[in-house]
């Protein structure tokens, strides 16, 4: 049997979609871990970012600190926050995983909402002001709509980066479909290996294909 | 990893510099070679797109896709073909790196106003004259910019191809994790992110010295009652 037959073999196995190193679990814990970050993630960000997007204050801090956390490799993130998990003694697995999610999430989410609000079209925000509006509906009824699709770019590489490192939290004893790639390596199970890393490459295009077409939706309303 | 257990135990540092040395040139090695592989690739492509518009959707998702797969998971589906080899690391840095080039070469390119394309094939530019003397120099400061992201990205990436062998910064973070000693955890950490920072501050001076009209434009335009040269 070739490699791939093998590989289509191990996913269709039964004993595989059962149990708590079942697919379906694996899967769930992934997406139940990711969104979580996204989640705890953005009600940091986007507030901020709204924030600093409509009174212009801080731009070089908002703007910048997506480089800044590109820079920082999530591998090195998830071990300082392994760290400060077994300091404050939650463990392994969960908790170190979602502690090194969140910083990772915020940059792109925080500069995105930032430039969301800053590249609306300044006379329009004039003229609602003029019509009277709040600072409050101006931000709602004007900025947020109209820099909406950038928001949501925000959101996406967020989630996809956040996808990306959830898999390296098998490392630290985390469930999720990282787990089939590092007990895959670990035993030589190339079958396993493979089949993992196909379930999370195409969790990440799924969700970055379905941010795509959310976007697209925004932009047409 | 116990509360008596410093943080950082510097003896380990000092004993240990040669193989600090050593993963700190394997990480500059890896990202040495993916980078300018990318950048090679890239801008092929660039070219291949800029000819042939109708490609430009086929490119952006191949390369897309590529960047959107986590990385320890496009390592291990090379795995079971290309082994635990630093081809299998390579394949996937550049792959890594190729949406963010491609983007700023053409990006770069594209933002070239006609005008000066249309005087530079007026006074007998050939098509490769145009492209080496007067598009790529104007492109210069996208193209950098894309490189510096492509760097940063790959420095940090790399820390993952320890996972498959290869040695590098993460090498020293994964000994932390398996002995629960945090001085190589934090050493092999800092280092990746000191090797981000100077590769990042290299490429500026890089980018300084190939244009340096950028820099005497910026003086000029700070100087009052003095209008900058236009290009």
């Amino acid at each position: 049997m070739s490699f791939l037959g093998s590989v289509a073999a191990w996913i269709a196995d039964p004993a595989h979609w059962q149990g708590t190193n079942g697919i379906p679990i694996r899967v769930f814990e992934h997406v139940e871990l990711s969104a979580l970050s996204v989640v705890v993630a953005s009600a940091v960000a986007l507030p901020l970012g709204l924030y600093l997007g409509h009174t212009g204050r801080a731009s070089f801090v908002a703007i910048n600190v997506a480089n800044v956390g590109r820079a920082i490799p999530s591998l090195a993130m998830l071990v300082f926050a392994l760290l400060l998990s077994i300091q404050i003694g939650l463990g392994l697995g969960f908790w170190p995983t979602l502690f090194a999610m969140v910083p990772l999430a915020i940059p792109p989410i925080l500069t995105n909402a930032f430039v969301a609000i800053r590249t609306t079209d300044r006379d329009i925000v004039e003229a609602a002001r003029g019509m009277g509006m709040r600072e409050l509906q101006v931000l709602r009824a004007v900025e947020l709509p109209a820099g909406l699709p950038i928001v949501l770019a925000g959101l996406r590489t967020a989630s996809v980066n956040v996808v990306a490192t959830a898999t390296l939290g098998a490392l630290v004893a985390g469930g999720g479909l990282g787990r089939y790639i590092v007990d895959g390596l670990a035993l030589q199970e190339y079958e396993r290996l493979f089949a993992g890393a196909l379930l999370v490459a195409l969790l990440a295009v799924g969700i970055e294909v379905g941010f795509g077409a959310l976007e697209r939706a925004s932009r047409h309303t | 990893m116990t509360p008596e257990e410093p943080l950082i135990r510097w003896d380990w540092v000092a004993s240990h510099l040669d193989e600090i040395a050593m993963r700190a040139g394997e990480h500059i090695q890896l990202t040495l070679i993916a980078v300018v592989v990318g950048l090679l690739i890239a801008f092929a492509l660039s070219l291949l797109v800029l000819r042939v518009p109708r490609l430009e959707p086929a490119a952006t998702l191949v390369t897309g896709t590529l960047y959107t797969i986590p990385s320890l998971a496009l390592f291990a589906l090379l795995i079971p073909y290309t082994g635990l080899t630093l081809l299998t690391a390579e394949i996937g840095l550049v792959g890594y790196t190729l949406l963010i080039l491609m983007r700023n070469i053409v990006g770069g390119i594209r933002a070239v106003p006609e005008d000066v394309r249309e005087s530079a094939l007026g006074m007998g530019y050939t098509r490769s004259q145009l492209l080496w003397r007067v598009e790529l120099p104007l492109a210069l400061p996208v193209i950098v910019a894309g490189l510096r992201i492509a760097t940063i990205t790959t420095i940090g990436l790399v820390t993952v191809t320890a996972l498959i062998g290869q040695g590098g910064a993460g090498y020293l973070i994964l000994i932390g994790l398996q002995r629960f000693f945090s001085t190589p955890l934090i050493v092999g950490a800092a280092l990746s992110l000191m090797l981000a920072i100077a590769a990042d501050g290299a490429l500026v001076l890089v980018q300084r010295a190939l244009m340096p009209w950028e820099r005497s434009l910026a003086r000029a335009a700070s100087r009052p009652g003095l209008e900058p040269p236009s290009i």
